[in-house]
């Protein structure tokens, strides 16, 4: 059993066992019920002390949500979602608290260890809440921790630093009370409230996400990453994220976590809106790793999330890194629409899958602009009994003169029971357009495993390395710490792949 | 003493088709072995199957490597133990550098056997060492393995894999296929600089050429899956005399 799922599958026994302790009053008081209704979608809406346009907007979607149907065009495969048998709304804190690293199993350790995760940030992973932090109340508790040198003490540093820059990087929820008008300017501007079944879902009931605001010509002066990747486990199924990159500026920011992630919620649908004005620069990296099912490919989180891109003004740019390694179903096309005259969008991605994982993924590069430029780089990796299919559109409308896309499909097959598709669809309107496409496939060589091995590498190691080398171009977006996380994850996520 | 490696009896199957029939070999400390032969005779097999390549059955005899039975180990436990094939054909690692791939690999020995894994400079330092020697400019080293490499580039980048593993046992592959007479010439000359009374190599070839620059101790000529003749160096000068053929009616 890959060590990974056996992470998760340890996870999940401490979780239930220490479930009832103490807990579940305050859990059972901020849970609405199952289902979805209106008097739902009010409720989280209240919960949250939303503006009445927040409600009206989310009921909005609530009722064009009823009217539409869940597509089924992907090349994925799962039961029927009953979403009447639901949770829309749950306190985000579920993992047990333990008291120290040293109640935590030692195998969940030697993952984070193999991963080279913080001490600290193992602590959080794993659930650790030291006692100062459970009396804050609501306040997630595994960051409420005092003094000692840690995450938390980064993070105030952090925030002071960014507040000086005038940056906002805030829970999406704060954002609507702070700053209800630069929300409203901009939610729902890249990915309506009707534009497709799960992201109008998440339009009703999105729990919560992250807000950044980077004003005019300012250089964020750091990666939104690490205290980032210490706050976003609790965001829950329904995460919904806006980030505006005012005239000129540049952000970089990092969502998701290297270690195995679990979760209760098995539906998750996301919502990423990025807004580039003139002159802006966005980049936006993840790395996702939730639990992908057991090993007879029963459980783990359906993934269908909307993320998209506008580089609305001119000279802008939106470069999108993705490494998903992690969930039973992921259905995901981050995408960039290119208006601005110039502007650029770029899409880096590692898809693997293994076990019965089925990707869907790919991209959108909606050419709308006056030389609006595009690069697509795709490494998609096939083991066990998965599927994995590169779905990817490439358009230019009728006045984007001299847009120019080049896309790389390369699909990597490790054994013979598992499956790579490629489906590219471009379509010009603009005759001066020029779009290459390339695609390879391949299946994983003996000779180059054995070659490997008689030099004293393990299968594994062996099977690693290649995908390692296969994937280096996108390995290279990341940002640099990032990057050494996600080889090992990567060569984590093949073991058991061969032999 | 036992010998290094005693390859005693050997049968071997590729789908059902037996290659080879009952082979022995013993090979000392110090010794340098050629294996001549022609196309189809085993030399290759018997290389691929020390070495524990996948796809062949081992139907009877035994190899026995340090007195252990080898064929009990994997590949890469039998890389650990000191066992080195430099191959005919060096496969392509694209995106990953040559650099990486020999530190990988080195570290990945040193662990197996217990020992401390090389820190960075300590492990630059060798390499550029080993690498100086052999002709081997920087730049290569930063490339994907094998990537772009002429077949020189190739087989240099063995030999370097050698010199930096420090093998008990080399085993050479054809390595002068391929190869113009220069290139052959700096392969070889890197191949003796590793000569020493602790190691020995077993010399794969179809011709006598590589034998000059390499001076074996003892030859073997297989034919059909059998040692047919052994001898001392100057069996080779008579094998490019007479050719292979009179040893066909031999082992049939």
């Amino acid at each position: 059993m890959p060590a990974e799922l056996e992470t998760v599958e340890r996870v999940r026994r401490i979780d239930v066992d220490q479930y009832r302790y103490g807990f579940e009053t305050i859990i059972e008081s901020e849970k609405a019920p199952k289902g979805l209704s209106e008097d739902i979608v009010r409720f989280i809406s209240a919960k949250k002390d939303e503006p009445e346009w927040m409600l009206e907007w989310r009921l909005e979607a609530y009722r064009r949500w009823l009217t539409m149907q869940e597509p089924t065009w992907a090349r994925v495969d799962y039961p029927k979602i009953d979403y009447q048998d639901l949770y829309y709304y749950s306190a985000p804190k579920q993992k047990k608290a333990l008291a120290s690293l040293d109640e935590v199993d030692p195998e969940i350790l030697k993952t984070y260890e193999k991963l080279g995760i913080p001490l600290r940030e193992q602590e959080i992973l794993a659930g650790v809440v030291r006692p100062e932090g459970e009396t804050d109340g609501e306040a997630p508790r595994r960051v409420a921790v005092d003094a000692v040198f840690d995450s938390v003490s980064v993070a105030t540093t952090f925030q002071a630093e960014l507040k000086k820059a005038g940056v906002i990087f805030m829970p999406i929820s704060h954002a609507l009370r702070e700053h209800p008008d630069l929300v409203r300017k901009y939610l729902g501007t890249v990915v309506p409230t009707s534009d497709n079944f799960f992201a109008t879902l998440n339009s009703a009931v999105f729990s919560d996400g992250s807000f950044v605001y980077v004003p005019p010509g300012v250089r964020c002066p750091m990666e939104l990453s690490t205290y980032f990747r210490i706050n976003e486990r609790n965001t829950g199924q329904f995460e919904r994220t806006l980030i505006i990159a005012d005239k000129g500026s540049y952000v970089s920011y990092l969502e998701g976590c290297t270690a195995p992630q679990r979760d209760e919620n098995q539906l998750h649908a996301a919502v990423v809106e990025l807004i580039a004005l003139d002159d802006a620069e966005i980049k936006y990296s993840t790395v996702q790793n939730w639990y992908p099912g057991n090993s007879e490919g029963k459980g783990g989180v359906y993934n269908f999330v909307t993320k998209r891109g506008d580089c609305r003004g001119k000279n802008s740019k939106i470069s999108w890194t993705q490494v998903e390694t992690g969930s039973a179903i992921t259905w995901k096309y981050p995408s960039c629409i290119l208006r601005g005259d110039n502007s650029r969008g770029e899409f880096y991605s590692i898809a693997i899958s293994n076990g019965y994982q089925q990707v869907d993924s790919g991209t959108k590069m909606i050419h709308l602009g006056k030389n609006t430029t595009s690069r697509i780089i795709s490494k998609g990796i096939a083991a066990g009994k998965s599927q994995n299919t590169y779905r990817g559109l490439v358009s230019a409308h009728r006045k984007a003169t001299g847009s120019r896309n080049f896309t790389a499909c390369d699909s990597l097959l490790i054994g013979d029971k598992c499956g790579a598709h490629t489906v590219p669809y471009v379509e010009a309107k603009n005759s001066s357009a020029l779009f290459e496409h390339e695609a390879t496939t391949s299946k994983i060589s003996e000779d180059v495993l054995f070659y490997c091995v008689q030099r004293g590498l393990s299968q594994e190691e062996a099977v690693g390395l290649v995908v390692n080398g296969f994937v280096r171009d996108v390995l290279q977006q990341l940002p640099m710490e990032f990057a050494v996380e996600a080889q090992k994850l990567i060569s984590i996520s093949l073991e058991g792949s061969v032999g | 003493m036992s010998a290094l490696l005693e390859v005693r009896n050997l049968q071997v199957r590729v789908e059902e088709r037996e290659i080879l029939h009952g082979l022995s070999l013993t090979v000392n400390k110090g010794e340098v072995h050629a294996i001549m032969g022609p196309n189809g005779s085993g030399k290759s097999t018997l290389s691929h199957v020390i070495a524990g390549k996948p796809g062949y059955e081992v139907t009877g005899g035994e190899i026995l490597f340090k007195g252990e039975d080898l064929l009990e180990m994997d590949p890469d436990e039998r890389a650990a133990k000191g066992v080195f094939l430099a191959f005919q054909y060096p496969v392509e690692i694209p995106g990953v550098a040559t650099m990486t791939f020999l530190r990988t690999a080195l570290n990945a020995q040193r662990k197996a056997r217990g020992e401390s894994e090389y820190s960075t400079p300590d492990f630059l330092k060798k390499v550029r060492e080993v690498a100086a020697s052999l002709n081997i400019p920087q730049e290569m080293l930063r490339r994907g393995v094998n990537v772009g490499f002429s077949g020189g580039e190739k087989k240099r980048n063995e030999v370097l894999q050698m010199a930096l593993f420090e093998p008990s046992l080399c085993i050479l592959d054809e390595m002068d296929s391929g190869l113009d007479i220069d290139a052959l010439r700096i392969a070889a000359d890197g191949v003796n600089a590793l000569r020493s009374s602790e190691r020995a190599m077993v010399v794969i070839t179809h011709y006598q050429r590589l034998l000059n620059y390499i001076v074996p101790d003892f030859v073997h000529v297989m034919s059909k899956g059998r040692v047919v003749k052994s001898g001392g160096k100057e069996l080779a000068l008579e094998l490019e005399e007479s050719g292979y053929a009179q040893f066909e009616d031999q082992a049939a």
